[in-house]
């Protein structure tokens, strides 16, 4: 071996498996999209706030919240942008397919931004502001992937 | 007992996309013996460790240990702190809580990365919750990109603006040996590199760089021995701000706004604008130059494209921001927070040398992370009260 050489070990075809426990407030979210179709919130009783994703605890007030609200379906971008560079997606191992459309979006009723993919067929469509709604999977599993984007509707 | 607490020595490598000749802790050594001989010391007058990076960059979950051929920890107490991208600020925290306790004298700050070593986007995303956060998520760039249009949207601001705190970063870098990219760029190569996420071109964001950097800090009691004009820690903070990523304010930096408050209010710092002297930004990319000056209080809202256009943060204008280059010159990730922090440190102690700015007598540094998360550090010539 000559002294320069410089030696690297790859990783290769690697896979990593994993199953993560979505929660109480997550299961009942997604039970709602794969059953209903319908996209649900959960309300403090202090402050008011509607919080999507769910979760059982309201961090402003720091109180439990129970109640359930339907949210949506439809919204407005919050905030956005579009993929372009290749990335490698640690769900899949392989690459992303790009480009994207990455929204934040404000659905009616709730007081944060749910993520999820913007249709990107005209992009001058997509702006902060602009009307979205989801569209949704034929075959619903109980995933952030029961709709399949957002598409803007004005 | 509590004690003041002062850094005495600093120590970086020349900083690279790829240093294929060193392993972790050959690249972590380099950086600990600049840092002992800054501050004529040796490893055995050391009594503490405090080591960190990103540790799912390379994979390695126990640094803490695997380092100390490195680190110079053999016998000696190691703690490691990994906070994601604020992970080197939170480390000069670290630091200066255990000199501060009063229980360690001198204590070893060291901060590392290799970002060659893996898919650094890959990496990010794993710090994003699995259910909610990764199926859109494409590691930093994407939600700095969400932020950027948020502040343009609210405040009418261009990629021009941004692209002007590129072009003076890269500037900046010149003077810097141990930044990475030492190549100055126009507005118009800024503005026709490849789009990565709009609105950020390929020369608005950070590079990924393998560098490391080291940090004494010492107690009142031996700091001014050590040191003559040391560099004294006077207040620090950390913030952050949302549990999902869908629950930040897209266009401000919540964190930013209440560290600032923080330490000015508890300093006594009216006009941050006129009494700080030199600013070291964990800026991971070019908008942030813009957003974060006005969460910091410099200039209010939507006023920093023209505070910027006017040099009045280029070398000699009225507050220096990124004298060394910055992070869109240079990002090895879990050294980066505290290559600000030594950064700082050397504006107060007047060893910047090629990038000094004059007389400076209060120096910010900060740490940017995760979860819209910020660490800030107030350096200063005086000891404080
Ligand atoms: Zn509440």
């Amino acid at each position: 071996m000559a002294d320069k050489d410089q030696l690297i070990i790859e990783s290769g075809e690697a896979a990593q498996p994993f199953k993560y426990a979505v929660g109480m407030p997550g299961s009942k979210f997604f039970a709602e999209t794969r059953d209903n179709k319908r996209l649900m919130g959960e309300k403090c009783p202090k402050c008011g706030r509607v919080y999507v994703p769910p979760r059982g605890i309201c961090g402003k007030c720091y109180v439990k919240m129970d109640e359930w609200v339907e949210v949506g379906p439809l919204g407005v971008i919050g905030t956005f942008t579009i993929l372009r560079f290749a990335f490698i997606d640690p769900e899949t191992g392989h690459q992303k397919p790009v480009p994207y459309g990455y929204g934040f979006i404000k659905l009616d009723g709730a007081d944060t931004l749910y993520q999820h993919y913007i249709n990107i067929e005209d992009e001058s469509k997509i702006k902060i502001g602009a009307r979205v709604e989801p569209v949704w999977a034929e075959n619903r599993k109980g995933t952030t992937r029961d709709i399949e984007y957002f598409r803007v509707i004005d | 007992m509590a004690k003041r607490v002062a850094i005495v020595g600093t120590g970086q490598t020349f900083h690279k996309s790829h240093r294929p000749d060193v392993n972790g802790q050959e690249i972590i050594n380099e950086a600990v013996q600049r840092a002992l001989a800054d501050a004529d010391l040796k490893i055995k007058d050391i009594d503490a460790i405090v080591i960190g990076n990103m540790d799912h960059f390379e994979g390695i979950n126990y640094v803490d240990c695997w380092s100390v051929d490195g680190s110079g920890g053999v016998m000696k107490p190691v703690i490691k702190i990994t906070t994601g991208g604020t992970t080197g600020a939170s480390l000069a925290i670290g630091g200066n809580h255990m000199v501060g306790s009063g229980m360690f004298e001198k204590v070893l700050v060291i901060g590392w990365e290799k970002n060659s070593e893996s898919d650094t986007t890959g990496a990010i995303t794993t710090a994003f919750d699995p259910i909610w956060d990764r199926q859109v998520f494409a590691g930093a760039i994407s939600g700095l990109a969400a932020e950027a249009q948020g502040y343009m949207a609210r405040y009418g601001a261009s990629d021009r603006d941004g692209a002007r705190v590129s072009v003076r970063d890269r500037k900046h870098a010149m003077n810097n040996p141990h930044a990475q990219l030492r190549k100055e760029v126009t507005l118009e190569e800024v503005l026709a590199s490849p789009m990565l996420a709009d609105p950020i071109h390929l020369l608005d964001v950070c590079p990924r760089t393998d560098g490391a950097c080291a940090v004494i800090m010492a107690s009142e009691d031996v700091a001014e021995k050590i040191c003559p004009k040391p560099d004294w820690i006077w207040k620090t903070a950390a913030r952050h701000s949302y549990a999902y990523l869908g629950d930040a304010d897209y266009g401000r930096l919540v964190s930013m706004e209440r560290c600032a408050k923080e330490i000015f209010q508890k300093v006594g710092i009216k006009e941050p604008r006129k009494e700080i002297d030199v600013i070291e930004m964990y800026q991971p990319y070019s908008f942030a130059g813009l957003i974060w000056i006005e969460d910091m209080g410099i200039v209010g809202p939507g006023e920093a494209p023209g505070y910027i256009w006017d040099g009045n943060t280029d070398m000699g204008g009225e507050l220096p921001v990124n004298p060394s280059g910055g992070v869109i010159s240079c990002n090895p990730i879990g050294a980066t927070g505290l290559i600000r922090c030594a950064e700082a440190a050397m504006q107060v102690m007047g060893k910047a040398e090629g990038r000094q700015v004059p007389d400076v007598n209060f120096a910010v540094s900060t740490g940017f992370g995760g979860c819209w998360w910020t660490d800030m550090l107030l350096h200063g010539k005086k000891k404080p009260n």
